[in-house]
């Protein structure tokens, strides 16, 4: 009798399989997934419109579904007004605990602070950037709306099992060189088409030596180069991450907190996933950190990539540091860095937003947001802001933004005849300072 | 069960503006109109000669991208049998299945079919037969083939709904 040798299984694998309920999948195979969270934003009232087509009363089980209100908040018409109020009817008829409001931020922000998703956990969301869980080492990808009312109404979804790319980053990254450069560099060098249906696992010294926050990037921008999903293996500082913010949520108070934090987080590791030594990835691409350098995506897409060096002297109206890509608290701290004792160009509009009501806080805290608004710097209520074009920081015709966000299309920011650069935090900083894309370093 | 119809092939990177392009995506509704504008700027024979049955055969990247659901609607509409492909982009693999269209990844059988061939596509053995041989595809699961048997995601889901399926699964 023939032993048959199990085979290596990826992240990617191991995580739908367990989705799914089985021992095993693979590549180009397609489960029936049962996420733990599913996410919907602003658009979870035209989402409710399909799956009032169920006919169910009831959605099936509450506690999975997570609604965040960031794409247009507050809102700035009536028509979002009314948006928002059918959601909120909507969660309160359904009993739907995991919702949050105007003004607490932008949804892969929040779930990732409020510790609703885990390690070794699968999130489906009607939002492209869903990707972003990868940070923690959950399996997180976007879907389209009727598949979130499908989740709604059934729990489960079909997912096709993609094949998997590994990305190495050795070193550490050089002063004024961080994970968006990093991010910019992949997406320029494979394009972005380059990761379509696949995996991404990151891994190499670099990816452990980088902040949590840092990694929050990576997972996130990959959804620009078509991947299905980003992982980054979890480590005792994202364990410790979750373990606090979940006793948190759940009102531990500090006495008898040792015990259960440790209980808690010990479960969090042994949910956790990880590939299989000699997986078999799709391809493999090593960075070296001292290698790396800071870019800028040029309009119109997210793969024209070029060194900073080579934009550098083009004049902005408009810089935004914002968003679920780069709107926490060390993004707001690099541009205040910058910002010390600085004044923005005349002609230019500095617009911070902070991607939560916690990174909020916590900059006002530190002295951050007073540093800002004295350099004068614009803030906003934490949310999407303009990355989209419905609000607050809409370009003029002809005017060119630099913005830490995630996407450049033609039109993305709600004027189709303006430019879009996008940069790290304090490239972008500079650049408000100068009225024109500068470097940081040179300041 | 089978599919079989002649093949329309094509090539790498064939983005969804080309599928059915942009400009009509506001303006255009309605089957008959949204079917009469498929591939219209990367072949304008398709929608002249195409048969119901009939299969589209293409490179890398097939549907890339806007995620618009027209791409695979309109394919839909002219009473294409399947798409195969040596790979998709991820939307419109959803889009494609999820409005009944068969999408199948197979860069062997795609690479072998010729433009204008006839195939066949064997469902229940999950092979696709051409001149140049037989193929093999990872099968789709259950529910998936039954979303395309059904139409559709939406009118999947209704029927089971309404069978009681919600029954079978778990709650919590």
């Amino acid at each position: 009798m023939t032993e048959k040798i199990a085979t290596p299984q990826t992240f990617a694998q191991k995580a739908l399989a367990r989705a799914a309920g089985l021992d095993r999948v693979e590549v180009g195979q397609v489960v029936d997934a049962r996420p733990h969270v599913v996410l919907s934003h602003d658009n979870t009232a035209a989402i409710r419109q399909i799956w009032l087509e169920f006919g169910q009363p009831r959605v099936l089980i509450p506690d999975r579904i997570a609604i965040t209100l960031d794409h247009a908040v507050p809102a700035p018409t009536t028509k979002h007004a009314q948006n928002h109020a059918e959601i909120r009817a909507f969660v309160a008829e359904q009993g739907i605990r995991n919702f949050w409001e105007v003004g607490r931020g932008i949804c892969h922000q929040v779930l990732s602070e409020e510790a609703i998703v885990l390690p070794g956990q699968t999130i489906l969301g009607s939002d492209s950037h869903t990707t972003h869980f990868g940070w923690l080492g959950a399996f997180g990808a976007g879907i389209g709306r009727s598949e979130v009312a499908t989740l709604w109404a059934t729990g489960e979804l079909w997912l096709r099992v993609p094949e998997t790319i590994h990305i190495v980053l050795e070193g550490d990254l050089p002063p004024g060189v961080t994970a968006k450069d990093f991010s910019l560099r992949i997406i320029g060098d494979l394009g972005a088409d380059g990761g379509i249906y696949t995996a991404i696992e990151f891994s190499g010294s670099g990816m452990h030596a980088l902040s949590l926050e840092s990694r929050m990037v990576l997972p996130n921008m990959m959804a620009e180069m078509g991947a299905k999903n980003a992982y980054i293996a979890p480590d005792d500082k994202v364990f410790d991450y979750l373990a606090t913010r979940q006793a948190k949520r759940a009102g531990q108070g500090a006495s008898s907190a040792d015990e259960q934090l440790v209980n808690r987080k010990s479960q969090i590791v042994n949910h956790a996933l990880f590939p299989d030594p000699g997986a078999t990835y799709a391809a493999e691409y090593h960075y070296q950190a001292a290698q790396l350098e800071p870019y800028i995506a040029c309009p119109h897409s997210m793969d024209n990539v070029v060194p900073l060096s080579q934009v550098a002297g083009t004049r902005v109206q408009q810089a935004f540091l914002g968003t679920c890509t780069n709107g926490r608290l060390e993004d707001i701290a690099a541009a205040v860095a910058v910002m010390r004792g600085r004044q923005v160009a005349t002609g230019t509009r500095f617009l911070v937003i902070p991607a939560s009501s916690q990174v909020l806080s916590e900059a006002m805290r530190l002295g951050y947001i007073q540093t800002l608004v004295e350099a004068g710097a614009v803030i906003g209520v934490p949310g999407c802001g303009p990355c989209m074009g419905n609000h607050m920081g809409v370009p003029a015709p002809k005017e060119v933004t630099i913005s830490s966000a995630n996407r450049n299309f033609k039109g993305r920011m709600g004027t189709a005849d303006a430019e879009i650069y996008l940069a790290s935090p304090a490239v972008v900083a500079a650049s408000a300072v100068k009225g024109v894309i500068a470097d940081p370093r040179e300041l | 069960m089978q599919i079989q119809g002649h093949a329309w092939k094509y090539g790498d990177n064939i983005n969804t503006d080309v599928i059915f392009p942009g400009k009509y995506t506001y303006t255009v509704t309605g089957r008959a109109e949204i079917a009469r504008h498929a591939l219209e700027d990367l072949d304008p024979t398709f929608v002249q000669k195409v048969q119901p049955g009939d299969l589209v055969v293409a490179g890398r990247n097939w549907g890339c991208g806007s995620s618009r659901e027209q791409a695979a609607s309109c394919l839909v509409y002219n009473g294409v049998g399947a798409v195969i492909a040596e790979s998709f982009s991820r939307i419109f693999y959803r889009n494609a299945l999820n409005h009944g269209l068969l999408a199948i990844a197979c860069p062997a059988a795609a690479q072998a079919i010729q433009p204008g061939e006839s195939v066949v596509i064997d469902l229940d053995r999950n092979l696709i037969q051409c001149a140049a041989g037989e193929f093999a595809y990872p099968p789709l699961s259950p529910s998936v083939m039954g979303i395309v048997q059904a139409g559709g995601l939406v009118a999947y889901v209704k029927r089971k709904l309404a069978a009681g399926w919600q029954d079978e699964k778990m709650t919590g």
